[in-house]
């Protein structure tokens, strides 16, 4: 079990480490996140309801998550790192794990900076809307990284990821703008948490033979 | 196997059958709705159409799993075939459903038919299914992610119809329900019968594809031997 974990840990701390000495995903995730949500102030017409502008920040949230996801799996996919970690003796699923956590640090990442955003631009954020962003990156980090592995296997993994992930992403959108918007927001949270458990352990049951040959 | 299985042609028979009889049960035996008239006849088609395509994701599914726990090849024409049989009775669904909203609310869409927007999600995951599938090199790792995606399939469907139902409470406060009066035994039995044809219909197709399917593969490796 430690062994398990310490593998999990040294992949997302590689991850962690490649981001913080090229910068190539978390800067474009946070300059795409802001210049999405001054899109969206000029989207929406002048008068409309602070509901619309919660839900727009979920459509910013869940396409700023496909660009962190679309790059998830460059580095593994270059000089066939990704044969060599599936050849390594540890279990397959913590690649999963570890490339989920290293891809929910770049989200949380982005949404320190899209959240304080959204507020100065459109509304305050309550408590039950930010327990919602957590919950619901979860959920995208864990299906994400599994879809976008499967992409990553197919030609054009740029177009199809948003196909696999979109319908998958629905759930937690509802979620998501529910828990912001609702004024009983408990029943949402329980079902982003839900969400969260079924489609996290389906992942990591599942990752073993998306990547095996 | 010792029990040898209907022949495809006899069931195919039976399906025309009892279709027939079904379209002679719904509109000579069934009462008559007292709400919606006629337009409600539509309730015998749509219903049994959607089933059935649940039926046939779950097969779809129910085959990959065996995929993923056997290693068996012909698991992988049978897993993909359900799902292509589904998608074609999903997309029914979409239809009829589409058909009887307007007859019975005047519109072509709405968002607060439950069965329907899942079926729209449903249609666009599963159309998703064909675009993976069809951009991996033929091969185990082809096998395995399509599985993989379909049990992903099987999981979202309750997942998304609870969503649904809680997103209706923000985005439609008022709800269409469909449960009108209770079904009198002969709209029962009307309502069978078409279901019974429908998925012997879905199940005759079924085979039927997957015959095809089987046969383009074995005529390929044919090829391939031939050419080598």
């Amino acid at each position: 079990m430690t062994a398990y974990l310490g593998d999990v840990a040294a992949l997302a701390r590689k991850d962690l480490r490649l981001e913080l000495r090229a910068r190539d995903t978390l800067p474009a995730m946070a300059l795409f996140v802001v210049a999405t949500l001054v899109v969206f102030h000029f989207a929406l017409p002048a008068g409309a309801s602070e509901d619309a502008a919660y839900g727009l920040l979920w459509v910013a949230l869940v396409f700023t998550a496909l660009l962190g996801l679309g790059r998830a799996w460059t580095p593994e996919s270059e000089a066939g790192a990704l044969d060599g970690l599936v050849l390594a003796t540890s279990d397959r699923s913590a690649i999963w794990l570890g490339k989920a956590l290293a891809t929910l640090a770049f989200l949380l990442a982005a949404e320190v900076v899209a959240l304080p955003a959204f507020a100065l631009f459109f509304a305050p954020l309550d408590g039950p809307a930010l327990l919602g962003v957590l919950l619901a990156s979860v959920g995208i980090c864990a299906v994400g990284s599994l879809v976008s592995a499967m992409a990553a296997a197919a030609r054009g993994r740029e177009v199809l990821l948003p196909l696999l992930f979109l319908p998958l992403a629905i759930p937690l959108v509802v979620g998501g703008v529910g828990s912001s918007i609702s004024p009983e927001p408990g029943a949402y949270l329980a079902f982003l948490g839900l969400y969260d458990a079924v489609f996290a352990i389906l992942s990591w049951a599942a990752f073993e033979y998306v990547v095996t040959e | 196997m010792s029990i040898t299985r209907p022949s495809l042609s006899a069931l195919a028979a039976l399906a025309v059958a009892l279709a027939a009889a079904s379209v002679l049960m719904i509109f000579f035996i069934a009462p008559e709705d007292a709400d919606q008239g006629l337009s409600q006849k539509i309730f015998y088609v749509h219903v049994p159409i959607a089933l059935t395509a649940y039926a046939c994701f779950g097969l779809g599914a129910w085959k990959a799993l065996r995929l993923l726990l056997t290693r068996g090849e012909r698991y992988d024409l049978e897993s993909y075939t359900g799902i292509h049989q589904g998608t074609i009775f999903g997309a029914l669904t979409l239809v009829t459903g589409s058909i009887w909203a307007k007859a019975s609310w005047g519109v072509w869409w709405t968002w607060s038919s439950n069965q329907l927007v899942l079926f729209l999600v449903l249609f666009l995951f599963y159309c998703a299914y064909f675009m993976l599938r069809f951009s991996i090199e033929p091969g185990p790792q082809r096998e395995r992610i399509s599985a993989v995606y379909a049990l992903f399939g099987v999981a979202l469907i309750p997942v998304s119809f609870f969503a649904i139902r809680l997103a209706s409470d923000f985005i439609h406060p008022t709800v269409f329900t469909r449960a009108g009066p209770q079904m009198t035994g002969s709209m029962f039995a009307a309502f069978c019968t078409s279901w019974a044809a429908i998925t012997l219909l879905a199940y005759v197709m079924y085979r039927t594809e997957l015959a095809g399917k089987r046969t383009d593969v074995n005529l390929r490796e044919l090829r391939e031997a031939l050419a080598r």
